[in-house]
């Protein structure tokens, strides 16, 4: 197989008898690490479903406590983000590595910004006592399931907040090594995988998005 | 370019055991077959101390009433024994030691895709193994493998570090399922197509699905009642309107697949075993390679049969019930296969072979009860007896352990290149399978009458069976003694195996013994399917050039 003649020799593994496959297996490998992120999720919104189901006045209710404005700014900030990184992996594919960092720099203010904004609405749950379980002590709203619909709440944006950081972490690393000029038409699986992980991201919080604030 | 049989003396040549020394070559090997030794010694390490575990709880169970330890010490004894045979032995054994070292061989690839993610899993093993058994025996974990809620967020012993130990195991599960998919899919050599894939690679592929799919499942169910346990965020708690029937579903949604990843590796290992011994090809691969996958499929969506008197809506528990019993269709077409391989075939009588029919004897048995037990009305009399104990052990043991044996004394001279005592081989052979009669039929019994389990006494006219029982259990702790000592000895005394003791056509025969650190000098190329006996004993590969 013939790709790019330059990149290819360095970066071809042992195991490997071409790039192509190399980056198929990569390729793939990412999809079904991605297919593992989804049912991770898919325990909590299964926990979601049940109690929304057990408890639909006081998901209902408690639902309207989130901070819809915020929860929609979040939203606009992290589609964003997703055409930002699909810019960079465009640019990746053409070798302009110095577009790719500037992009890549983007998306993570976007995240950053989002986790920001992420912070002050559990700022503002942690002073009214709007927390899960036991911990729970809002005297404005109580009833069964509303406790409950804080649970899911934190434990649904809250691992979509680690995956963010993570997220970020990772598309500053593959800014970092466009910043020494690595990427080009022969060589962008970093970009693309990273660029996945982080489409994922934003689609998780989708569907995050309307089931915790709209319904 | 097939290596003599005389020209391998074995250690004098270089090999991927050789090839580096020191223990810090070990510790970063990025070599699929030295990663699949460091599982064999680690997962041999779990299944001894879960040995030992449960040694002790049959000696307890030896008279009524207190006899060794008292009841809250022998639930800490069961606890640790579950979680440890199943998630670090049962799970982890197969794929991580014959699955690593023996993929790559079988579809003439130089290593897995992932090397290094590869390592990666050996550390988690190593790290989810101690905090969860350190975890388990400073805190005093008695919740039993299965953590069940309410009982494990609100018991007075510590249950957290056992759960983020399993969830550290089970991403190194995941990650082992991962690789072997896509090197599967991607690391081929030229000729290895699908349908000439060796059939104990169609069952890790399909092994390896559930381990990607179901274990996330687990993992986050597992935190979830950490969560509960340490915070109070009563996801599972019924006074803040939590549901523990939803823990029990999250939690077999992936511990019932969680079987088949234990039993899958199994059946591929006997599928490889049954052609070498008969000398013949598969009765039918398609069937058998594919009956794999149905399991695979069907294992998602029969997990409500361990809810059956739990609260789950009757029509619930018919529909689970006979999904249930697909199971032992697609198993049913293993076994015939298997069976049907052995007509007419020349048959060498070898401790692989041993370890075979008992595997099929084990599991067709255990998969019979099995079956019965998946009617709703039968259940309801057997749930939490020893009866379901049994069965799970006529499977895990009888089933998963005779094949693991199997498959490693078949392939102990390729992986080390020297052979073993037969003689003594086939004695601890048949001293195994008679220990294991001896401890789980009188179980069988046992439950039938009524005899419920996680208990540390018994009323008085249990005790005969509850001591052969115990009987049997010695004997099989001085079967996997003797194995423990051949083995040893063959290591530092046996002579060398040769490329192909067993004359065998399956791939991975196609290398020296022990093989070399590239596998392959070149990328060989296919041109027949696995075996094919009919084309005579030798095996032989051409290589592209």
């Amino acid at each position: 197989m013939h790709t790019d003649a330059a990149a290819a020799p360095s970066r071809l593994a042992h195991h490997f008898p071409d790039m192509k496959t190399q980056e198929h297996a990569a390729r793939m490998g990412m999809w079904l690490f991605l297919s593992t992120e989804i049912l991770l999720f898919a325990v909590l919104f299964t926990a979601y479903a049940v109690y929304r189901f057990l408890f639909p006045q006081g998901f209902d209710e408690a639902s309207k406590l989130a901070h819809v404005a915020m929860g929609a700014t979040n939203t606009v900030v992290l589609i964003t983000s997703s055409l930002t990184v699909a810019l960079a992996i465009h640019y990746a594919r053409l070798g302009e590595n110095r577009k790719v960092v500037g992009l890549l720099g983007v998306t993570i203010l976007f995240g950053l910004t989002f986790m920001v904004l992420k912070g002050f609405e559990y700022h503002h749950h942690w002073v009214d006592g709007q927390l899960p379980g036991r911990l729970y002590h809002y005297a404005g709203l109580q009833g069964p399931g509303v406790s409950m619909y804080f649970t899911i709440y934190f434990l649904m944006t809250g691992l979509h907040g680690l995956h963010v950081l993570i997220g970020m972490s990772v598309l500053g690393w593959v800014a970092w090594r466009a910043g020494r000029g690595e990427f080009g038409p022969g060589y962008s699986t970093p970009v693309e995988l990273s660029g996945l992980y982080w489409h994922l991201v934003d689609l998780i919080w989708i569907f995050l998005f309307p089931l915790l604030y709209l319904m | 370019m097939s290596p003599s049989p005389a020209s391998s003396p074995a250690y004098n040549t270089p090999n991927y055991l050789n090839a580096e020394k020191g223990v810090r070559s070990w510790l970063t090997t990025l070599d699929h077959k030295r990663i699949g030794v460091m599982y064999l010694g680690l997962t041999l390490f779990g299944f001894f101390l879960g040995g030992v575990f449960a040694l002790l709880l049959r000696l307890e169970l030896l008279t009524p009433g207190p006899t060794v330890m008292d009841a809250m010490a022998y639930n800490r004894m069961f606890t640790l024994h579950g979680v440890i045979m199943i998630f670090l032995f049962m799970i982890p054994a197969i794929p991580g030691i014959f699955g690593n070292f023996f993929i790559p061989l079988m579809i003439g690839a130089q290593d897995v895709a992932f090397p290094r993610i590869n390592l990666l899993s050996v550390y988690l093993y190593l790290l989810g193994a101690v905090i969860a058994v350190v975890g388990m025996i400073q805190g005093g974990t008695d919740t039993g493998w299965t953590f069940y809620t309410p009982y494990s967020t609100t018991t007075v012993t510590t249950v957290a570090p056992v759960l983020l130990g399993a969830f550290i195991l089970g991403m190194g599960s995941i990650v082992t399922g991962l690789n072997f998919i896509v090197t599967v899919h991607t690391m081929r050599a030229p000729g290895v197509t699908w349908m000439r894939l060796p059939l104990f690679v169609w069952a890790m592929y399909a092994t390896s699905v559930i381990q990607v799919l179901a274990t996330p499942v687990l993992g986050m169910t597992l935190l979830l009642v950490a969560f509960e346990k340490v915070f109070g965020f009563g996801i599972f708690d019924p006074a803040r309107g939590g549901d523990p029937i939803l823990f029990q579903h999250l939690f077999w949604f992936y511990s019932h697949p969680a079987v088949y990843i234990m039993i899958l590796p199994a059946m591929g290992v006997v599928s490889e075993v049954v052609q070498s011994a008969a000398r013949k090809n598969m009765f039918g691969y398609k069937a058998v390679a594919f009956s794999s996958l149905g399991i695979a499929f069907v294992g998602f969506f029969v997990w409500g049969h361990h809810l059956f008197t739990s609260g789950q809506s009757t029509f619930a528990s018919g529909v689970f019930g006979v999904l249930s019993m697909f199971v032992g269709l697609f198993t049913a077409i293993k076994v015939f296969n298997w069976t049907a391989t052995l007509y007419q075939g020349a048959i060498q009588v070898s401790a692989p072979f041993v370890y075979f029919m008992g595997f099929l004897y084990f599991l067709v048995f255990g998969g019979l009860t099995g079956i019965a037990l998946s009617s709703v009305s039968l259940d309801v009399h057997w749930q939490d007896t020893y009866f379901v104990v049994a069965h799970f052990h006529f499977i895990m043991v009888g089933g998963t352990i005779m094949a693991f044996l199997a498959g490693l004394h078949y392939w102990w001279p390729k992986m080390f290149g020297k052979t073993y005592s037969e003689r003594w081989a086939l004695a601890a052979a048949v001293l195994v399978i008679l220990g294991f009669n001896a401890t789980f039929i009188p179980q069988f019994l046992l439950g039938n009458m009524g005899m419920p389990r996680r208990y540390y006494s018994y009323p008085e006219q249990f005790q005969a069976l509850n001591v052969a029982s115990t009987a049997g259990a010695s004997l099989l702790a001085f079967g996997f003694f003797m194995i423990l000592f051949y083995l040893v000895a063959s290591l530092v005394r046996g002579k060398a195996a040769g490329p192909n003791p067993w004359f065998s056509r399956g791939y991975e025969w196609n290398t020296p013994s022990p093989p070399s650190l590239a596998n392959f000098p070149e990328t060989p190329v296919i041109d027949r399917g696995p075996h094919e006996y009919q084309d005579g004993p030798a095996a032989e590969v051409k290589h592209a050039h």
